[in-house]
Parts: C-alpha cells; sequence; structure tokens
C-alpha cells in the first residue's frame, strides 16, 4: 500500500509575508496554504477544488518549489522534495511536470513551437542535436492533438485551446510522473474544455500518469477525478473518492459548494443553499474551524478548536466538530 | 460550378500544413524589415556611410588638414566641391573624414550602452527584492547628476589634469590612447561612463514585468538554471525594445560629439568633427553659409538614417506583426 503512493505531502504550509509601515517591517502572514497533507497514488488523479483565493494554486506551485514552502514536507517517491539542493532540485524536477492556467502567459513569445516543447530535452541531455530535438517533439505534437509541421511556428499563431496542448505537449516532453494540472481548462471554452479534459484522459492512459487536478469546475473535477480533496482558506475540509464526496458529502461547505452545481434538467429543482458572508481574509483567518463564520450548523465548540481532517469511513476524511 | 470546385481544391490545399523552413528570430526579423522601405533607406543609407568611413583616404579628393590660405572661404566650384573653410581646407574631405568621427562615437556608445546598461538591467530586474534595490539606486545616483555637466566636467578633467600628467602613469597612459585616437578616446569614456543608464533602466523594467510571467515558470519547472532563464527567456523578450532603444540613442550620442566639439571640449583640431566643422562655420555663417550647412546636412541625414532603421527594427524583431 505505501509502495503505491507517488506523492506525500504533509502538513505543507506557505505564508506569504505582508509588509507595512515606513521600514516595510513584516506586519503579518497570508496563510495560503495551512498545514495541508494528503497522498496522490500512482495513477490516479486527485482533484483539488475550492474557490478562488483558497490556495490551491500555491499548493500546486509549492509542491514543484515553484514558491519555497515555508515549512512541510513533500515526499515524491520517498525522497523528501524540499530538501533537495538546487541543482539536485533542477534534475528531480523533471519528473513533476505542470500545466498551466494561462494559455497565453505560459509560452515564450519569442520562442518556436519546437524551442518551447523541446527545451527541456536538451537542458536535461536527453537529446544531443537539434535534429533529435525535433523528432521527439514532432512526436509529441502529434500526440497532443496538433500537426507535426506547426513545430516552427511562434505560439501567436494559435488559438487558445491549441496553445494549452502546446503547454500540455511541454510538460510531456520529459515524461514526467506527475503531472500538476493547475486549472488547465479554466481559460478555455467549453467545447475546447471537453476536448483538452478527454486529451488529459487519453495521455494518462498511454503514458501512466499520476495527475493533480486543480479546478474550481466541480462538474470537470467530477469527470476526470478518482479522488476529491476540498479546500477552503489553506485547509483541506474534505477528502473522498469522488462518487462518495459528490453522493455523500460531509462538510457544511462541501455541500454548500456542491449545491451550487446546475443540473443540466430545468424540470429538476434543487435547494441550493446559500452561504452568508463572504471568504473571511487569510490574513486573519477565524479562530477555530475557518469556516465558523459562515457554517449553519455552528456549535461552541467550532469558535476554540480547530477540527481535524479525520477518516470517518474507509478513506472519506472530513475536518469537521459535527462528524464527531 | 467549375470555379467552385477549384475553390475548394485550393482551400483543402491549404489546410495541409506545410512545415516551414527553419526560421529564427534574426532571420525572421531580418525578413519583415526588408519590407519596410524607410527602414532599408535607412539601413542603405548607414552602410554607405559605413563604406565612407572606412575608405575615407581614397574617396576624399584632399588630407583633411591640407590646406592653403589662398584658398580659405573658396565657394563651392570644381576645384572645391563643396567650398574650402577658413583655412582653405577642403569642406568635402573634411565631411568625409569626419563621417569616421560621428558612426564611431556612435557605435562606440551604442555597444557600451548595450552591453552594460542590458546586462546590468536584466540582472537587476530579474533577481529583484534587495538586489534590484541596491543596483538601481547606484544607477539613480549617477542619474541624478546632470549628464551634460558629468560629461563636460570628465572632458575637462580629462583634458586638463590628464594633457599635463608625467609619461609612464596610468593618466599619461590614457592621455597617449586619446592623443592618438585624436581627442577621441576621452568623448568615448564619457559617453560609456553616462549611456548606459537609461538602458539600464529601460531593461531593469522590462525584466521586472517578465520575470512574473507564467513561461518563466514554466521554465524554472523545466529545469532552467537563472542564467538561461535570463539568457533564453528574459533577454530575447527585452532586446527588441532594447536594440531600437539603442538605435534611437545613436542621433544621440552623435549630436553628443557634435556639441562637445562645438563648444571646444570634443575632438583635437585638425581631426575633422562634424560638431567642430559646425562650429567652425557658423562664425562665417553670413557670408559663407555653406560652410555649416554641409556638415549640418550631413549629420541630419546620419542622424535621420539610424532612426528609420531603428523604427524599422522594433516593428521587425515583434513577431506579432506580419
Amino acid at each position: 500500500m505505501e509502495n503505491n503512493i507517488l506523492l506525500k505531502v504533509k502538513n505543507l504550509r506557505k505564508y506569504f509575508p505582508v509588509r507595512g509601515g515606513i521600514f516595510s517591517k513584516i506586519i503579518g502572514y497570508v496563510q495560503a496554504v495551512d498545514g495541508i497533507s494528503f497522498d496522490i497514488k500512482k495513477g490516479e488523479t486527485l482533484g483539488l477544488v475550492g474557490e478562488s483565493g483558497c490556495g490551491k494554486t500555491t499548493t500546486g506551485r509549492t509542491i514543484i518549489r515553484l514558491l519555497e514552502p515555508t515549512a512541510g514536507e513533500v515526499d515524491f517517491e520517498g525522497e523528501n522534495f524540499f530538501k533537495l539542493s538546487k541543482e539536485k532540485l533542477r534534475k528531480v524536477r523533471r519528473n513533476i511536470q505542470i500545466i498551466f492556467q494561462d494559455p497565453f502567459g505560459s509560452l515564450n513569445p519569442r520562442m518556436t513551437v519546437g524551442d518551447i516543447v523541446g527545451e527541456s530535452l536538451l537542458i536535461h541531455n536527453i537529446v544531443k542535436n537539434n535534429k533529435e530535438k525535433e523528432e521527439i517533439v514532432k512526436d509529441l505534437l502529434e500526440t497532443v492533438g496538433l500537426n507535426a509541421g506547426h513545430i516552427r511556428r511562434y505560439p501567436h499563431e494559435f488559438s487558445g485551446g491549441q496553445r494549452q496542448r502546446i503547454g500540455i505537449a511541454r510538460a510531456l516532453a520529459l515524461r514526467p510522473k506527475l503531472v500538476i494540472c493547475d486549472e488547465p481548462v479554466s481559460a478555455l471554452d467549453v467545447s475546447i474544455q471537453a476536448q483538452v479534459i478527454n486529451l488529459l484522459e487519453e495521455l494518462q492512459e498511454k503514458f501512466h500518469l499520476t495527475y493533480l487536478f486543480i479546478a474550481h469546475d466541480l462538474s470537470v473535477v467530477k469527470h476526470i477525478s478518482n479522488r476529491v480533496a476540498v479546500m477552503y482558506l489553506g485547509k483541506i475540509v474534505e477528502l473522498a473518492s469522488t462518487y462518495e464526496l459528490y453522493e455523500n458529502p460531509q462538510h457544511p461547505y462541501t455541500k454548500a459548494l456542491l449545491s451550487a452545481v446546475p443540473i443540466p434538467d430545468p424540470t429538476l429543482k434543487r435547494q441550493r443553499i446559500v452561504l452568508d458572508g463572504d471568504v473571511p481574509s487569510p490574513f486573519k483567518p477565524p479562530t477555530g474551524c475557518r469556516f465558523h463564520p459562515r457554517c449553519k450548523y455552528i456549535k461552541p465548540i467550532c469558535r476554540q478548536e480547530e477540527p481535524k481532517l479525520i477518516d470517518i469511513n474507509g478513506g472519506h476524511y472530513v475536518a469537521c466538530h459535527l462528524e464527531r | 460550378m467549375e470555379v467552385k470546385l477549384k475553390e475548394k481544391e485550393k482551400f483543402e490545399d491549404e489546410t495541409v500544413i506545410s512545415e516551414r523552413p527553419e526560421v529564427n528570430l534574426w532571420k525572421d526579423a531580418f525578413r519583415r524589415m526588408c519590407k519596410n522601405k524607410m527602414a532599408v533607406l535607412g539601413a542603405i543609407i548607414i552602410m554607405v556611410l559605413f563604406i565612407i568611413a572606412v575608405f575615407a583616404p581614397y574617396i576624399a579628393p584632399y588630407h583633411y588638414a591640407e590646406g592653403s590660405l589662398k584658398d580659405n572661404f573658396a565657394r563651392p566650384g570644381s576645384k572645391f566641391l563643396l567650398g574650402a573653410d577658413f583655412m582653405g581646407r577642403d569642406l568635402l574631405s573634411r565631411i568625409i573624414y569626419g563621417t569616421r568621427i560621428s558612426l564611431s562615437v556612435g557605435i562606440v556608445g551604442a555597444v557600451t550602452a548595450f552591453l552594460i546598461g542590458v546586462f546590468y538591467g536584466v540582472v537587476s530586474g530579474y533577481y529583484g527584492g534587495k538586489v534590484d534595490n541596491i543596483m538601481m539606486r547606484i544607477v539613480d545616483i549617477m542619474y541624478g547628476f546632470p549628464t551634460l555637466l558629468l560629461i563636460i566636467l570628465l572632458m575637462v578633467l580629462f583634458k586638463s589634469t590628464f594633457a599635463i600628467a608625467t609619461p609612464g602613469t596610468f593618466a599619461g597612459f590614457l592621455n597617449n590612447i586619446d592623443r592618438a585616437f585624436g581627442g577621441l578616446f576621452f568623448i568615448f569614456i564619457g559617453i560609456g561612463v553616462t549611456a548606459w543608464l537609461g538602458m539600464a533602466r529601460i531593461s531593469r523594467g522590462m525584466a521586472l514585468s517578465l520575470r512574473e510571467k507564467e513561461f518563466i515558470e514554466a521554465a524554472r519547472a523545466t529545469g532552467n538554471s537563472n542564467l538561461q532563464i535570463m539568457l533564453k527567456h528574459v533577454l530575447p523578450n527585452l532586446i527588441g525594445p532594447c536594440i531600437v532603444r539603442v538605435t534611437l540613442a545613436i542621433p544621440g550620442y552623435i549630436t553628443f560629439e557634435a556639441f562637445l566639439s562645438f563648444i571646444g571640449l570634443g575632438v583635437n583640431p585638425p581631426t575633422p568633427s562634424w560638431g567642430m566643422m559646425i562650429s567652425e562655420g557658423y562664425q562665417a555663417m553670413r557670408s559663407y553659409p555653406h560652410l555649416a550647412i554641409y556638415p549640418g546636412l550631413a549629420l541630419a541625414i546620419t542622424m535621420l538614417a539610424f532612426n528609420f532603421l531603428g523604427d524599422g527594427l522594433r516593428d521587425a524583431l515583434d513577431p506579432r506583426m506580419k
């Protein structure tokens, strides 16, 4: 069982310092990610959902150390990713790649598609010269549904969906084991979203990939994920298999979130749970349970004690006092 | 019906995506620049000026320092195509030799501005934070000092103190070089000291905004080192505007030399600098306007040519322009 785990995140924290005053002293921290733990098994897709600002993207970027973590551990195949030296990190990183949200900002406008996709091959000495590189890049372009003839074009000549495919090809070039998909479809329109999602699924099968799929679109996550983690204000509030989470949500926040998903049937009426107020600032998160100011079922303990993420039913984790 | 069929055929032909020949940014830019007539004109003028500068001794009818007083203030005619100055020196020959001075000043200024400024700016902007703060405060301090005043002070220092320096010392060594350059070397230093500041600021600003872009993060995720990111991802994205800026600044350096020579702090006579010639010519402007007009014209054409080229480069270096 243990061997099956590809990535183990333990107590990951990322605080951003907030500076103020005349001497720009650190006056506090934005607790973007505040002590989250989860595992990703080999070959699975873990969805990570939550509203904007809850720390999903920060989690993804901290895991591959694009942002330096404040605390915590990430074990990738038994090696602590956060303890690696810069030089070693660059080498190990080829196993974890990332697909970015914005297909327009994530491609260097001055490089051809061939250079963008094949750059990493040269860096990691997988190919020796440009000719070998181009062979692999052409293959990759075909794999992601582009034409091999696109190799010498510039990114601005492509549509959003095509650019995202280029981004996917770049992430795949190194044959990574884990791909962090940072809202890979939220910048695309719905018809293209479906294509890209299907592509990601095909690729997962073909290359035996493991995905950490970050998104805010619940139906997309339901479609692609094996397990789903729900984040709220820098914490994971619920983590369960996709079926379990969508059919039997336990945390009041998850319930509210799921009730907001539109049902493609106008005759069906579903009761929406509308939450009061806004997400509190991660600069001064509420004491106790972070969700308590907006929770209908609040108990006195919720204000004082932070609930732990506990297993209630064979792999269904919830962080809520109501479940005790 | 047939027409329609043909159209369809044509359409289908176009959907076949043909692989382009291998291109790179520079070849592509060159191709685009060739479409811009003004830029090509500017480039041609600059090339002609280069040829003139290199082959000045073969093109010029006389040597720039040779003349006799009986020819002084000669009108343009068969002996002197553009006339002669107050010492009876052929104006055309002096303008031709002057090309060397102006172009070398422009190029040395551009190269120092580019090499020092862009590198400094990219490092400062890419690392950001404290590094950026310290590096940019240095630039600010130097920038705060009036450029003109700084150069004049430098020139005065060089020309007076260094000129009486004992041979064998460093100052004496510099002075010897300067004398060999006809007074140009100290101008190079003066322009070099100040020219890179603006470039550093511009490239720093662009590097600062570029480093927040997702493709920089992507580059880091694929395993690029900081140096590689700076060279492959930051630099190519800001080099276009920097080249444009430097090309547009070249006329500034040329004018600077002309100005310094005009007020007597520039090259040593009889080195034929356009600025010096204008300065000598304007004293007799009323009676002999050609003495100031022709060197002025040469200066104006050179500056325009560099400006056209700079504009053309700006358009050409942007792959989004077709």
